[in-house]
């Protein structure tokens, strides 16, 4: 993937994969913090079912790198505990629907502690979550569950797309007092990228949306697996004669009002994309808000091309659910181009 | 060769002898509670107890009892929004906060203000949360109090967490959390009784076991022998103890504090005793409970009962009893006048703390606040 963010490397750039790089980031963590402590359903000797902890009991041990029972409350109670006694607990929890069962201890506990204590029980706890589909997964392995944790306040929603902020956003998700839920697109966790192991790129601020491709025409504002997708139609739209701009929001929460606007009142048209569906998603915030802080240099209403409103549908289905490219530039065309009758 | 399954093949390769014969994990006959609630006073082992003990714990009781029916009343007086008692439940909330050490952890639930205020927090810090000032009057970390929780269990798992990061750490700190009777059926209590057992962590789980969760009566709750029983399936042991006899609690609990300590791993403690109160002052008992239980009970009061064993043994005189009630009769004053006293409320304290930064979106919701609050201010 071309970026604009990517800045050229001076040392040695080989193709990597987004798993690495997490698994990287994870590792590093480890290595910087002996706070730092990871923990979650067969994150030990099997590596985590995508791999992401492979190797890390092995390198610091089983008190560091910990297979628990098989409980997402309990995992995610028992981090809260740890991290009120000065630990930094990184959470996987093994795919997106099976992090529900720990959604009391995140809304009531997690998200709260530092606001029920006045400041006095900060929780530094990160909790990674496989999300998204395109995989290919059967029944509850492939929700895109950010919208939920948007709604909650206290935490932090952040999601990369590119290898080197897979890389950068973990670290710096884990080095927040804040807890922080890490949404990793599944799908692109084998993509590739040029990215330097040896050296690894900056730990970047979360908070902080970033256009990965600049462009006139329209603004196309998303996230996680949506960027790759987006970018391949920006691609295409060439072809129809529009030169759209990409932002990758990186974190959901806190919101990049700023170098989203930016975006939009320069190209005074916004389509936002994600896989996560369309009614109460996070489109119908962020349409909103650019409307709000826009609304006098819009040329065209904020679309939103989001997977349809339904359970996320069986495998053999899901391409007809999942924002694509036609999609997207449909959406395009609906910006009310002048011409247009 | 057709038609032969992989497993077929195999067959000629597999070990003749069969696998290894199953053993149960943990010996179950050690970790059973004893099949009635263990007690202490007004039996043969009170005469081992030891005489300060026993009249610290029956300061404490006298202080707690008088404690709560001020809390009572502070809600009548709208000085408190809702007050949970814990009358005739005092044994259970003095013997938890005093078998613990000074570096120990107490989780308590919402009905536990009066553990957390024998642990040394002051009386107003701990009905923070119950007058509405705010959610936790308390720094946890001063008096290793968690914050007081609500959602039922949900706590424990954060004792079990915070046991286990201590023991990584070197410290031989022991948590004790606190859960009801209602409590046990949670999804929670289940999680961290295994993480704890699996664990190993120094965790001491005790259920107050008052007979009501709010109006439902324990057979609802459960068809287990006892609460202690369920200790027994995570291979953990469970103590059963009369949890209106301050002494015998007292000796549980620090029995299994002492053995958590030691490396022994998590114990479930059930003490049986009986919520006097209702649920709280906004609910109503005369609909599901008669008075006759509740007489009953009276009768095995955790007061009286201590107050029998001092004065047979000559421990306990009129002046010594008019001490007790006048240090209670003291605190509650101190509560009295402390929560008369408006709070000091900051409406801009509600954007302070909920992230280590303000997010962009909250410092223009509090710049919205204060303007509101500034015009308000004018008129």
């Amino acid at each position: 993937m071309t970026t604009v963010a990517d800045q050229p490397s001076t040392t040695a750039v080989k193709p990597a994969s987004m798993a690495q790089a997490l698994q990287r980031a994870l590792r590093d963590a480890l290595a910087a913090d002996p706070a730092v402590h990871v923990m979650g359903e067969d994150v030990g000797a099997l590596g985590g079912v995508f791999r992401i902890t492979d190797g890390l009991a092995k390198e610091f041990g089983e008190d560091r790198c910990t297979d628990t029972p098989l409980a997402e409350a309990g995992i995610l109670g028992a981090a809260v505990g740890m991290a009120m006694y000065g630990l930094r607990p990184v959470v996987e929890m093994q795919f997106d629907a099976f992090a529900y069962p720990a959604f009391e201890q995140l809304i009531s506990h997690v998200a709260r502690m530092r606001n029920r204590t006045k400041g006095a029980m900060p929780l530094p706890i990160t909790i990674r979550v496989p999300y998204g589909g395109g995989i290919g997964g059967v029944e509850h392995h492939s929700d895109s569950s950010e919208a939920y944790y948007m709604a909650t306040p206290g935490l932090h929603v952040v999601t990369p797309a590119t290898v080197a902020d897979a890389y950068g956003l973990l670290r710096a998700s884990i080095a927040s007092d804040d807890p922080v839920v890490f949404l990793e697109p599944k799908r692109l966790y084998w993509s590739k990228d040029s990215w330097n192991p040896d050296a690894p790129s900056t730990v970047e601020p979360i908070g902080r949306a970033v256009v990965r491709r600049t462009g006139r025409s329209a603004t196309l504002i998303t996230y996680g697996p949506s960027v790759p997708v987006c970018m391949e139609a920006a691609e295409a739209a060439r072809e129809e004669g529009w030169d759209l701009e990409v932002v990758d929001l990186r974190s959901l929460v806190p919101f990049d009002d700023a170098t989203v606007c930016e975006s939009v009142r320069r190209t005074g048209r916004a389509v936002v994309v994600h896989e996560s569906g369309g009614f109460g998603g996070p489109g119908s915030e962020i349409a909103a808000r650019v409307t709000e802080r826009c609304f006098h240099h819009l040329q065209a209403p904020v679309l939103r091309v989001a997977g349809f409103d339904i359970p996320y549908p069986p495998p053999m289905l899901e391409r007809h659910h999942l924002p694509g490219v036609d999609r997207i530039l449909d959406a395009v065309a609906r910006l009310q181009w002048e011409g247009d009758s | 060769m057709k038609n032969h399954s992989p497993v077929m093949e195999q067959r000629g390769t597999l070990s003749p002898s069969p696998p290894p014969a199953w053993t149960p994990r943990t010996d179950p006959a050690p970790l059973l509670p004893d099949p009635r609630p263990y007690r202490v006073l007004g039996t043969d082992a009170a005469e081992k107890a030891d005489p300060a003990l026993l009249l610290e714990l029956y300061d404490q009781l006298v202080r707690g009892r008088r404690y709560n029916a001020q809390a009572t009343a502070l809600t009548r007086q709208g000085r408190l929004a809702v007050y949970p008692s814990s009358t005739g439940q005092e044994a259970c909330e003095v013997a938890a906060a005093l078998a613990l050490e000074e570096r120990d952890w107490l989780f308590p639930s919402y009905r536990d203000t009066l553990a957390a205020v024998a642990r040394g927090l002051e009386p107003v810090q701990a009905l923070t949360l119950l007058r509405g000032d705010w959610h936790t009057g308390y720094d946890p970390h001063e008096h290793r109090i968690a914050p007081l929780c609500t959602p039922l269990a949900t706590q424990l798992p954060h004792a079990v967490g915070l046991a286990h990061a201590a023991r990584l750490k070197g410290d031989d700190v022991v948590a004790l959390a606190m859960v009801g009777d209602g409590g046990t059926s949670e999804g929670d209590f289940h999680e961290a009784l295994n993480f704890a057992a699996v664990w190993q962590a120094p965790v001491v789980f005790l259920v107050q076991n008052n007979g009501f969760a709010i109006s439902v009566p324990l057979a609802k709750q459960t068809a287990a022998p006892s609460l202690a029983h369920k200790a027994v399936g995570y291979g953990m042991p469970g103590r059963l103890v009369d949890g209106n006899d301050a002494a015998a609690v007292y000796e549980v609990i620090g029995d299994a504090v002492r053995h958590a300590r030691a490396g022994g791993g998590p114990t479930l403690v059930e003490a049986v005793t009986y919520r006097i109160e209702a649920h709280t002052n906004a609910d109503d008992a005369t609909r599901y409970r008669g008075a006759g239980e509740v007489e009953a009970w009276r009768a095995h009061d955790p007061i009286t009962l201590l107050e029998r064993e001092l004065t047979e043994r000559g421990l306990l005189d009129d002046a010594r009893r008019q001490s007790a009630y006048d240090a209670a009769e003291a605190l509650a004053a101190e509560l009295r006048d402390r929560m008369n006293e408006e709070p000091v409320l900051d409406p801009m304290d509600l954007f302070t703390h909920v992230y280590a930064e303000q997010t962009t979106q909250l410092r223009e919701q509090a710049a919205q606040l204060r303007a509101e609050l500034e015009a308000e201010a004018e008129r």
